[in-house]
């Protein structure tokens, strides 16, 4: 059987990447489990100087799933260059960069620096909602979206994802406007806005009020758009959302994801990441699939 | 990678306050003081993340260790269904230790409310240390563990907010009073932030060596997700650090107590 699958340029062994902003920089899993096994890894969502992030508490336990409202903490690009990098080449696994910014400038001046390192693909995070500029700013109008991603295209070297935001009206005309402005692929959905209530303080949880949902709880909403997007678009679809076994990564492939991130489930489940591989394999062989690129849009509608 | 073991007494210690005692050489061959194990209260999708609950004791002859934990929410209503003889699924032992002791050192520790427990496994993992106590609870129904603490240390003072037990009123206060005439090598304190806050203050100004245990509301538990931030000063500005795994023990000059 043959779980590689070709995404942008990039070759996976397997569909199964780490999601951005679960999985920091692949050291802390590491102890866990043995990277490699991984398809790729995104790594935590990086901007061109340090950022300390949002006040705690930065997360909410809500029904199957949690807010977080992190903010983009990261110790820049060029930290991440110097010390985490020669880390994650000791792995023989895709190594994709997550990145942010303020201002369409930082956004092209970030991919310009990473175009000349040793990774395999940028995704642009146009799709944050903790952050109170930039990034979801343009992620939310196909405008902002086709600007962004037209400007980091003449700079970017490397394989470029546009990672959605489900906070708006309709996600395939965003998706439409990265591929129009030159995007290799697409990655979604990022977090849905939320929000959650101590009834007894009568405060929000999440000090910063509001944050993004995750979990188990996001995955119907995230499989339907996945649908919508595959359909709407030519570049391929990493989908993500909830994904907690083989069985939801099959369910996102089946929709028409080429690919799936994983990331909140690791939470509660160190080995969720292996598992998905073994349950997407374990799916093709009961299934009579050969190959895991066949199962991308087998749904039967 | 398996995290589940195998239950061996589950104890009421109060009204709210129950105690899991499990079995595992993985946690009891590598756990020091100060440390927290990451537990699963249900299989399903209700009280989704794993909840952060310190190790209170280690019993490295019949490899278990003892968590307590308080009744009050989703997480911990489900954990109280536990019974000797089931599985439960615990990651760790999770984040950084205290510094222990030196040999024939005078040390004090100070805990409120659910912050004793940690300070339970540090001090009985001391020996030839001379250990002063100090615990501080609403009230005498929440008095737990007191034999245990009177059993490992040198001497043991008891406070209660309504005064029920022991001295009315904060335990700091007889702790400052304490150290009019003591000065301790090192204080080590885990419970309510405000408590937390005028320990360190005090030991800053006096130059005493102190360490806290900080808690906050976690993710992953491991350092990826960055959610349990804490405030710590670096340099003449902050940045915050993972209560997870660069605590949830710190020093107190390195943190911003707000």
């Amino acid at each position: 059987m043959d779980l590689s699958v070709n995404i942008a340029g990039m070759k996976l062994k397997n569909p199964v990447i780490a999601a951005s902003g679960t999985f920091g920089f692949g050291r802390e899993y590491s102890k866990f489990f043995d990277l490699n096994m991984l398809g790729g890894i995104s790594v935590k969502g990086l901007t061109l100087e340090p950022r300390k992030g949002n006040e705690p508490p930065r997360i909410a336990e809500t029904p199957a799933g949690i807010l977080n409202s992190v903010g983009l903490q990261n110790p820049g690009v060029h930290a991440f260059i110097r010390d985490e990098i020669p880390f994650l080449r000791g792995f023989g696994t895709a190594v994709i960069v997550n990145v942010a910014g303020n201002t369409v400038d930082d956004y092209r001046a970030i991919v310009e620096i990473l175009s000349g390192a040793d990774i395999d693909a940028i995704e642009l995070n146009v799709s944050c909602p903790n952050v109170k500029e930039g990034c979801l700013l343009f992620g939310s109008t196909a405008k902002g979206v086709f600007e962004v991603t037209g400007v980091v295209r003449k700079v970017c070297k490397k394989p470029l994802i546009v990672k959605l935001s489900p906070n708006v009206t309709d996600i395939t005309e965003i998706a439409k406007a990265a591929e129009d402005a030159g995007a290799d692929c697409v990655s979604l959905i990022n977090t849905l806005l939320g929000m959650s209530i101590d009834i007894e303080t009568r405060k929000p949880v999440l000090a910063n009020v509001m944050g993004g949902l995750s979990g188990p709880a996001v995955k119907p909403v995230a499989v339907r758009m996945v649908y919508e997007t595959a359909k709407a678009v030519r570049i391929p679809v990493i989908g993500m959302g909830g994904i907690s076994n083989g069985n939801d990564a099959v369910e996102f492939m089946l929709a028409g994801a080429s690919a799936v991130m994983v990331g909140t489930a690791g939470f509660v489940n160190p080995n969720v990441w292996v598992e998905t591989i073994q349950g997407i394999e374990q799916y093709m062989k009961e299934n009579g699939f050969e190959k895991a690129a066949d199962l991308t849009g087998a749904l039967i509608v | 990678m398996d995290f589940r073991e195998r239950i061996v007494k589950t104890e009421t210690l109060s009204k709210d306050i129950h105690l899991i005692r499990i079995r595992s050489e993985r946690i009891t061959d590598s756990a020091v003081p100060g440390q927290f194990v990451n537990v699963r209260c249900s299989g399903g999708l209700d009280a989704y993340l794993r909840r952060p609950i310190s190790i209170c004791r280690v019993c490295p002859s019949d490899k278990t260790f003892d968590i307590a934990y308080m009744k009050r929410g989703k997480g911990t209503i489900l954990l109280c269904d536990f019974r000797e003889g089931d599985m439960i699924d615990v990651t760790g032992p999770l984040g950084s230790g205290f510094t222990m002791p030196q040999t024939r050192e005078k040390i004090a520790v100070v805990g409120g409310g659910i912050g004793i427990f940690p300070l339970l496994y540090l001090i009985d993992s001391c020996n030839d240390v001379e250990k002063t106590v100090f615990l501080g609870f609403r009230s005498k129904d929440a008095v737990v563990l007191k034999d245990d603490f009177e059993h490992s240390s040198n001497s043991l003072v008891i406070a209660t907010d309504d005064g029920t037990f022991g001295i009315k009123g904060f335990v700091t206060e007889p702790f400052f009073n304490w150290l009019q005439s003591n000065r301790p090598d090192r204080v080590y304190t885990c419970g309510p932030l405000p408590m937390i806050k005028r320990i360190a203050e005090y030991c800053i100004e006096r130059d005493i060596f102190c360490e806290v245990s900080m808690e906050q509301r976690m993710g992953c538990g491991i350092g990826a997700c960055l959610v349990c931030a804490c405030k710590v000063k670096e340099g003449s500005d902050f940045s915050y650090a993972r209560v997870c795994s660069d605590g949830p023990v710190f020093r107190a000059e390195k943190l911003v107590l707000e």
